[in-house]
């Protein structure tokens, strides 16, 4: 396959069959529902708000973060300082980054299968070796994390809320990355869009971190959101890369 | 229960509204994996009403009313059940507990199947699924990066089982003996829950394999999806040929009644017995009406077909026990004709058929090459060594 965006008979537009389209819309325009939406209102309508209200306001949750039986004695004397503040938050946004890394893990093992198989047709900007150093950095990161949980007491290995919608979010990128027909450019855009949002969400993890006095975990949280920042860095710049060089 | 005194409720008072179809779901993380277990079994059974009654009614001209009425009903409730699988389930993670209602309702079911060849049969099977069970979670480690063990609460073993590149056949072995006509209410009970069981799944397989872009995971389901057919070919092969179309539809509702009746009882979140137990009297309401059909156009007493009284629920828990102790002992079964045989004395056209499909290489083989299931996926096993 050439890793290239080429011009070619896309079918999709109205321009690929203009006498059909101008029929088509013709006809829907004599058959407008009565109930059709006013110039200055978004026409999705109504009624689909209305629906996705009631649900909103009757759902259940999506589940509970576990809490240990019994804290160990780091967690319980910084919980005594907290007051009223909710430990589970903590140890949710942690089980969310612990999924995120390790789903980063195999984001990247992806990728790297991929450039594998490009490498022999086309100049890349960057090495396999490149690629496993990030791809390592994820797996660095998802350790600190899992002993950041095992440490206070939590459960590592139970999926958190956050943990199970972060994973619904990041599905669609794992489809772009193992699609064989999707290119470099492709696969950098949807590396950016976890990276991007693995920075910002460290950011967060820190504040939270601080918060509750769990300072003993902000070294190493640090040096994972600087990592995550090169990271961010780096695909960037290879991204513009292909796509310039692409263009030109 | 008394199934033939047991009216439950009238077919014209059965009705669902588009709000009930698409109710509150369970939580992924919260309710029991066997409340999941539950859902998927019944939303299977459903689903196998609505496949006989659809071949039912291209045969049956003076049934055609009766069946388009209790179908519309089954369709709704199908609907119902299976909203009830919350949307943070990836496809995936639902495809690991469709294996895991493979494995622990089968072996329930083999355990307590009076029939000791059909028994033999649904050990068989097991294997395969548990084998299923370990490939999709070394998929879903190593694509998603989860543990399937979140889905499978600790209740069901996640290890290599007969391996699925050995469970291809030809369809001349896939074939069984069915159950006579004397044949114990259970067993007739059994062989309808695991045929629609198996049927469910390999649509379901057959619906989102293509849904994946990554080749690793099509080829895997297209594999997997393939010895699901065997599988229901091999359990729909148990069901007596000789019995007749209304036979076959009072033997399903009266399984449908029982799947019911066995959720309702064991169920842990109330929310969701209320509807086990809802559509319980609706499939009471059901098995009344074609009991009424089998009197008009057969001639005969029901009760020639039903016991009087339901047995004793299925079992929801965990089989790991009798799992382990089956496949140490039966791992190297395979299948010649109708019969189990040892692994030297396998049908020859069987082999053949797996030279030809395994040609290109086995996916289950490769996705699965080193997997070792860990707690926490196995990228977790560098850090418990360290």
């Amino acid at each position: 396959m050439d890793d290239v965006t080429e011009p070619g008979f896309n079918r999709t537009g109205a321009q690929s069959s203009p006498l059909s389209v101008h029929s088509m819309q013709l006809y829907a325009d004599e058959r407008v529902p009565e109930e059709v939406s006013a110039p200055d209102e978004m026409p999705d309508g109504r009624e689909i708000a209305a629906v996705r209200c009631d649900y909103a306001v009757e759902a259940e949750r999506i589940g509970s973060v576990p809490m240990p039986g019994v804290l160990t004695s780091a967690f319980t004397a910084a919980l005594s300082k907290l007051g009223a503040r909710k430990p589970e938050v903590l140890v949710d946004k942690l089980g969310e980054r612990l999924a995120f890394e390790r789903i980063g893990v195999r984001l990247y093992q992806a990728l790297i299968d991929k450039a594998s198989a490009l490498a022999t047709q086309q100049r890349m900007p960057f090495s396999v070796d490149d690629l496993q150093r990030l791809r390592d950095d994820e797996l660095a990161h998802m350790h600190v994390l899992a002993s950041a949980l095992d440490s206070l007491g939590a459960d590592s290995t139970a999926q958190t809320p956050a943990a199970a919608v972060s994973a619904l979010a990041i599905s669609g990128l794992m489809q772009v990355l193992t699609d064989p027909r999707t290119t470099l450019v492709h696969c950098l855009e949807a590396m950016l869009i976890a990276e991007l949002a693995d920075n910002a969400s460290w950011d967060l993890l820190i504040s939270l971190t601080a918060e509750a006095d769990q300072d003993q975990f902000l070294p190493q949280f640090h040096s994972a959101r600087d990592s995550e920042k090169a990271h961010v860095r780096q695909i960037r710049g290879w991204l513009q890369t292909v796509v310039l060089g692409e263009a030109s | 229960m008394d199934l033939l005194e047991n009216k439950g409720v009238p077919i014209d008072k059965q009705s669902l509204t588009w709000k009930d179809m698409a109710g509150k779901p369970i939580s992924k993380l919260d309710d029991e994996a066997f409340t999941r277990v539950r859902i998927i079994l019944m939303n299977a059974l459903e689903l196998d009403a609505l496949r006989l009654s659809h071949v039912g009614a291209r045969m049956n001209g003076e049934l055609r009313q009766s069946l388009a009425e209790i179908r519309r009903v089954e369709q709704h409730q199908a609907t119902a059940v299976n909203g009830l699988l919350s949307a943070d389930h990836s496809p995936l993670e639902t495809t690991i507990a469709y294996e895991q209602v493979a494995v622990e309702v089968t072996a329930a079911v083999a355990q307590r199947e009076p029939d000791p060849y059909l028994a033999q049969v649904y050990r068989f099977g097991l294997l395969e699924d548990f084998d299923h069970l370990y490939r999709y979670s070394a998929l879903l480690d190593r694509l998603e990066g989860k543990d399937s063990n979140n889905i499978l609460q600790g209740h069901t073993d996640i290890a290599p089982g007969r391996p699925t590149v050995d469970g291809h056949r030809a369809p001349v072995d896939d074939l069984r003996l069915p159950y006579g006509r004397d044949a114990n209410f259970l067993t007739k009970l059994h062989a309808t829950l695991i045929t629609a069981a198996e049927c469910q799944t390999h649509d379901y397989y057959m619906t989102i394999g293509p849904m994946f872009a990554d080749p690793v995971a099509r080829q895997l389901y297209a594999e997997i999806a393939s010895v699901e057919e065997q599988h229901m070919t091999q359990y729909g092969s148990l069901l007596d040929p000789r019995q007749s179309f209304l036979e076959l539809w009072l033997l399903h509702e009266a399984t449908e009644v029982y799947g019911y009746y066995s959720c309702a009882r064991s169920e842990s979140n109330p929310r969701i017995r209320e509807m086990w137990e809802r559509f319980c009297d609706y499939e009471l309401g059901h098995l009344h009406h074609v009991c009424g059909l089998f009197r008009q156009y057969e001639k005969r007493d029901p009760a020639e077909v039903l016991a009087r009284t339901l047995p004793a629920p299925l079992e929801f828990k965990s089989q790991r026990d009798f799992v382990r102790d089956v496949l140490a002992a039966e791992v190297d079964l395979r299948a010649n004709g109708v019969d189990f045989v040892k692994l030297a004395r396998e049908s020859p056209v069987s082999r053949e058929y797996r030279r030809r499909i395994n040609a290109d290489g086995s996916p289950s083989t490769r996705v699965a090459t080193a997997y070792h299931w860990t707690s926490g996926t196995e990228l977790n096993r560098s850090l418990k060594a360290a």
